[in-house]
């Protein structure tokens, strides 16, 4: 495959994708609701760094191509990529101030122009300034192509890590030491100094990480598999005792968050065995968490006359064997019908079971057995001791321990001849039943494991809420689950932690986006199918798996054509 | 016999049946006890069917897309339902400008037409544009790739529709000449689902002629017969699926004005339950098949209409409508255990 | 039926149609303990339907399947295979993504009885198993001389491997019927000689009776004990090679349509009849 020169008007045109994204996002609304979130402190908000941090991407992209091919034209396709973007803000603003587009378009207001353009004035200067910030800026990316590759990703990795960290304020500013903070942050973002200080200090961080990794891998390679093994136990002795103390480092509201995240780990590793060992898209996976959830809620309330009369009241230890029986028994109940069909049915009929069972949730027919539309409140909280486990920072142990419980059954499972049989489903059903392995009975243990596991993470979550309503069961719960596991990386277990960090540490922390978090998913989504589909995590088979369909050529032929097949 | 039975049947199976008799019991039972109660009139009756039809139009109109894209590339297009969500705000926006003209009550049927255009237009170029920048790059990745992209190409509409229009639910503006009901002896039949049902038909006729007499229609016949062998035919395949998206996002506008005009409502979740159910109806139909599509969808829409005070009333459950989307999923259970082909069997492309 | 003493498998009128066409009619065929016993015929002749009909992949509308005299027409593809009869693929189809040993350790299947508890809690019997398991697996691979590339993706091996891998992992769950689909196409000609050579030892040392689909001649002449020929899912002859390389009615079916679908297979049958 020979690739075509680049040429000016491929700068364009990508300005030009660039430039309706930029619109999009303003018109959605993310611009305005970004704008009251600093970055640096009273210099850069977030809407900046969203609107700039698109015409970076488009110009890195577009020079970087202009590289490949046509160096000579490396500043010039960065100037104007970046100018093209820009322009469609500018004329986006322009237009709103002009005519009243709010009848349809909701963000279309005169606030959202104010935002875009820079100075005072909405007028035609105004917009030419902000073209010409964008260029200057695609000028400032294309000059970042002319630095070597090591310094440029270094310097590229520490804008990113300086944009996070001032995102991530609310976090940083429990965790860090005082002296710190004081430097570091103001009210609202980071201090000036604090954020070149912390820019200088991360390049120089991640370039030596870059210098040293290999050089750190060496060494670990030349140890013995007896000192290997030593120290990986005293890695995971050490992250164990972080873990032991994290509530306390964490503090009441990031343990919350921590909470949520570690809840949706246990979905995680559920949903991992269906979708990523045996490869069954379940998308109705928020049913067993809302039947473990709802059996805890059902079996401990004081409430729900109906239920009290017939089975005595029990304990948070007592129901959660039943939480999990039930939601096993109903794994391979709903399992069976579905398991049965062919393939590619089972996500949708499974994303019809979520929704049902929400509907009979909310119905008045079980009203009297699971509380309605109202929901149960009452819901018992697990006792250890004389200690009844209530506020986040307690709640945190009995999650992690689910989270433990569940990683080592996936792992186990993982390698052991049910994670093969599974492996083989997931490959290649028929040739799976040919070695004589029973295809409906080993997905339906996926299934049945699955459903167990995300009973689990719903019985913690009903006791830790002590009430819950249906609405908490609606099928984006599945959706997030799902967006995890490939973000992570599907079958990977470590790809989980990370996916839910992400994924739903994000949202939690950074309430102006939460408006907007399934939005992000979507888009996620289908960049991470489009291009990493292994993950952000993968497990090293599904990472074979997924780039199969790209190069299908021999292991002797591949590195030279994957690096000549890079798309025109 | 019973060797037989033995050898060719396990246990699964035998749940599996039992789950599905006991289904059929209780939806007899519950009917015959409805029935014999005689708690609602015929007249009722013929209103529930009538409405069925007029829902079941909507179904099939959206199930044609499900269908079609899943004939041709054998996936199932998750954010199908979203393409008939944005083509009905595109409707609902349409009807407003007219509205506040003054257009939409001179000139009710030109406005429906304008209606049509608009939405049309829009979820056709949604869905073009979904497969050719989500879709089209995953065309030979392993299956469960383009069920996840769909889904993400899913939640990324619906969200960037709450974005642009805001989350409240759009109420439709009045369109006199669709209001209100003809009385037909002792029955009033709704004109909103006449105008429904006539649309729908008309269109029904206008995609079979283009699919079985075209040239554009042998393409799509070809493509999804073996899309390998079509290329070497001189089909061009991508062109072909594109226009197979085209058509399906175009029907699927339809729906959103047709949804638009008996609901009277847009909303940015409005599709996925519908979505939901116009699957139902390709898959109770036959996935793949054309006419299956159209019969599946309107079998679903009288069933679920009917179903809630025929089967679910009998039974004795309170408020038996609040269950009305469970029957959708209840007849896709049944029919995969019973007749996983659907009612005109499937029209499959290989897959590999 | 007496010769249920003797036969490993009896097909008893077998019948498959697909819509209107009728891929196989009343096929009988009779394949002896330890035999290699070959299937022949032209292309769309009904060989691989009738692998699939035996292996449960189809379900015959007609007839009578028996394996060691017990009816296994209908049967799920996983039963059938618990039985004891293990397939190749006409195009070889491996699990590509994992390595070789994983593939042979998944043909084990069913030889191995580890469960969830004993997967999760890693039992004493679980570990004695999965090592008995990864040495069985291990001297099957030198069986086929992949040994020394047991940690290779599968994907990676070269073609002949992967026909050698995909026999390793058909005979890694012990059957005593091994259906084989073409194992030599694509190979040249030394390969070809190998898998014969395979084939031989399989019956020799392994004692499985194989059932072979195969286009090349020179091998289903070399080493078959018996050849049942197919043309239009019909059985149009049987007998040993040199009463098939003699029958008038099998150079017919290929030259014939030989003549009309192209020279190759007259050619290559012409070759072998003569040779």
């Amino acid at each position: 495959m020979t690739q075509r020169p680049f040429r000016l008007i491929d700068a364009i045109r990508w300005g030009v994708y660039g430039g309706i994204a930029v619109v999009l996002i303003a018109l959605i609304g993310m611009v305005q609701a970004f704008s009251n979130k600093g970055i640096v402190a009273d210099r850069v908000t977030m809407s900046q760094v969203l609107v700039f941090g698109l015409i970076a991407a488009v110009a890195l992209m577009t020079s970087g191509r202009a590289a490949a091919t046509k160096p000579r034209l490396i500043i010039p396709a960065g100037i104007l990529a970046g100018g093209t973007v820009a322009l469609f803000p500018a004329l986006l603003a322009l237009l709103i101030t002009q005519v009243n587009l709010r009848s349809v378009l909701l963000n279309a207001s005169p606030e959202l122009a104010d935002l875009l353009l820079p100075g005072n004035a909405n007028d035609l200067v105004s917009a030419l300034q902000l073209v010409a910030l964008g260029g200057a800026f695609g000028f400032a990316v294309g000059a970042l192509t002319r630095v070597p590759a090591r310094v440029r990703r270094s310097l590229v990795s520490a804008g990113v890590g300086v944009i996070l960290i001032g995102l991530l304020q609310a976090v940083f500013v429990v965790i860090i030491p005082d002296s710190w903070r004081q430097f570091l942050y103001k009210a609202n973002g980071l201090s000036t100094n604090g954020a070149i200080a912390l820019f200088i200090v991360l390049t120089v961080l991640d370039y030596a990480w870059l210098r040293g990794r290999p050089l750190t891998q060496q060494q670990i390679g030349r140890l013995s598999a007896g000192r290997r093994r030593v120290l990986r136990m005293v890695v995971t002795l050490i992250m164990l005792g972080i873990l032991a103390v994290l509530p306390q480092l964490l503090g009441p509201f990031l343990s919350e968050v921590a909470d949520i995240i570690g809840i949706y780990i246990i979905m995680g590793m559920g949903l991992n065995i269906v979708v990523g060992f045996a490869g069954l898209l379940d998308l109705g996976y928020v049913a067993f968490f809302a039947i473990g959830a709802y059996t805890m809620a059902v079996l401990t309330t004081p409430e729900l006359p109906v239920v009290r009369n017939v089975i005595p009241q029990l304990n948070f230890w007592e129901a959660l064997p039943f939480a999990l029986l039930i939601s096993f028994v109903s794994g391979v109940l709903l399992g069976i019908p579905v398991l049965k069909t062919r393939g590619d049915y089972l996500a949708i009929i499974t994303l019809g079971f979520g929704e049902i069972i929400r509907l009979l949730v909310l119905s008045d027919a079980f009203k009297p057995i699971l509380g309605g539309a109202q929901g149960i409140t009452g819901v018992a909280r697990p006792r250890v001791g004389d200690i009844t486990v209530v506020n986040p920072q307690q709640f945190f142990y009995p999650i992690l321990a689910g989270i433990l419980i569940a990683w080592f059954i996936t792992a186990r499972l993982k390698i052991s001849r049910l994670g093969r049989a599974w492996m083989a489903i997931r490959e290649d059903e028929d040739v799976a039943a040919a070695m004589g392995i029973n295809l409906v009975g080993y997905k339906l243990m996926a299934f049945a494991t699955g459903a167990t596991l995300a009973g689990l993470g719903g019985a913690l979550f009903g006791s830790k809420l002590g009430s819950m309503v249906p609405a908490s069961f609606n099928v984006l719960v599945s959706i997030n689950v799902l967006a995890l596991l490939i973000v992570g990386g599907m079958g990977s277990l470590p790809g989980v932690i990370v996916g839910a960090a992400a994924l739903i540490g994000l949202p939690e922390l950074l309430r102006e986006f939460s408006e907007f978090r399934w939005w992000v998913y979507g888009i996620v989504l289908v960049a991470m199918m489009i291009f990493k589909p292994e993950g952000l995590w993968p497990e090293a088979t599904r990472l074979r798996e997924l780039h199969e369909f790209e190069t299908p050529v021999p292991v002797e032929t591949a590195e030279e054509t994957e690096t000549a097949a890079v798309p025109a | 016999m019973l060797a037989r039975l033995r050898r060719e049947f396990d246990i699964t199976d035998v749940i599996l049946y039992l789950i599905g008799v006991i289904l059929m019991v209780s939806i007899a039972y519950g009917s015959y006890v409805t029935i014999t109660s005689g708690k609602y009139t015929s007249a009722q009756w013929t209103n529930f069917v009538l409405f069925g039809l007029a829902q079941g139009g909507i179904y099939a109109l959206i199930a044609l897309g499900y269908t079609m894209v899943y004939g041709i590339l054998g996936m199932i297009n998750f954010a199908h339902g979203d393409f008939f969500m944005m083509g009905g705000f595109a409707a609902f926006f349409v009807a407003a400008a007219l509205a506040q003209a003054g257009f939409l009550e001179t000139n009710p049927f030109l406005s429906v037409a304008l209606m049509m255009l608009g939405a049309m237009i829009v979820a056709a170029t949604v869905a073009v544009l979904a497969e050719r920048i989500a879709y089209r790059p995953l065309r030979r990745a392993p299956r469960l790739v383009p069920l996840i992209t769909a889904i993400g190409v899913s939640y990324f509409l619906q969200y960037t529709a709450r974005g642009l229009f805001g989350s409240g639910v759009k109420a439709f503006p009045n369109i006199p000449a669709f209001t209100g009901a003809w009385q037909v002896g002792t029955i009033a039949v709704q004109k909103s689902q006449v105008a429904v049902f006539v649309v729908t038909t008309i269109l029904l006729v206008f995609l079979y002629f283009l699919i079985q007499r075209t040239k554009i229609g042998r393409a799509i016949r070809s493509v999804a017969e073996d899309k390998d062998a079509a290329a070497l035919m001189g089909v061009d395949v991508d062109r072909t699926i594109a226009i197979t998206f085209l058509i399906g996002g175009t029907m699927a506008g339809a729906a959103g004005v047709m949804y638009g005009i008996v609901f009277r409502q847009a909303s940015f979740i409005m599709g996925f339950i519908p979505g939901l159910k116009a699957f139902t109806s390709a898959v109770l139909g036959g996935i793949g098949n054309i006419t299956g599509a159209v019969l599946g969808g309107l079998t679903l829409g009288v069933v679920e209409s009917i179903g809630p005070s025929l089967f679910l009333d009998g039974l004795g459950i309170p408020s038996p409508h609040q269950l009305k989307d469970g029957i959708a999923f209840t007849v896709l259970v049944l029919i995969l255990i019973f007749r996983p082909t659907g009612i005109l069997g499937e029209r499959l492309a290989k897959r590999a | 039926m007496s010769q249920n003493h003797n036969h490993i498998l009896l097909a008893h009128k077998v019948s498959k149609r697909f819509g209107g066409l009728q891929a196989l009619t009343d096929l009988d065929i009779a394949v002896a303990f330890h035999a290699i016993h070959s299937v022949i015929g032209p292309n769309g002749a009904g060989k691989t339907t009738f692998f699939n009909c035996i292996t449960g992949f189809y379900k015959p509308e007609e007839g009578e399947i028996l394996f060691r005299g017990q009816p296994i027409q209908g049967m799920s593809p996983d039963r059938v295979a618990a039985l004891g009869i293990a397939r190749t693929y006409q195009n070889i189809r491996l699990f590509t993504n994992v390595t070789v040993l994983e593939n042979v350790l998944v043909g084990m299947h069913r030889r191995l009885h580890t469960g969830w508890f004993g997967a999760v809690l890693r039992t004493p019997t679980t570990r004695r198993e999965e090592k008995k398991a990864i040495k069985e697996a291990m001297e099957l691979l030198r069986f086929v001389e992949l040994a020394d590339k047991a940690d290779y993706i599968a994907k990676n091996l070269p073609y002949g491997e992967q026909r050698r891998l995909e026999i390793a992992r058909a005979l890694a769950g012990n059957p005593d019927l091994l259906l084989l689909d073409e194992p030599t196409a694509g190979m040249n000609p030394k390969e070809t000689e190998d898998t014969m050579a395979l084939i031989q030892r399989l019956r020799e040392e392994m004692k499985i009776t194989i059932l072979l689909i195969e286009h090349d001649m020179r091998v289903v002449m070399n080493i078959s004990d018996i050849i049942t020929v197919l043309d239009f899912g019909k059985k149009i002859a049987e007998g040993d090679p040199l009463a098939i390389r003699t029958n008038p009615q099998v150079i017919e079916a290929y030259l014939g349509r030989g003549a009309a679908a192209g020279k190759d297979y007259g050619a290559r049958t012409t070759a072998a009849v003569e040779g």
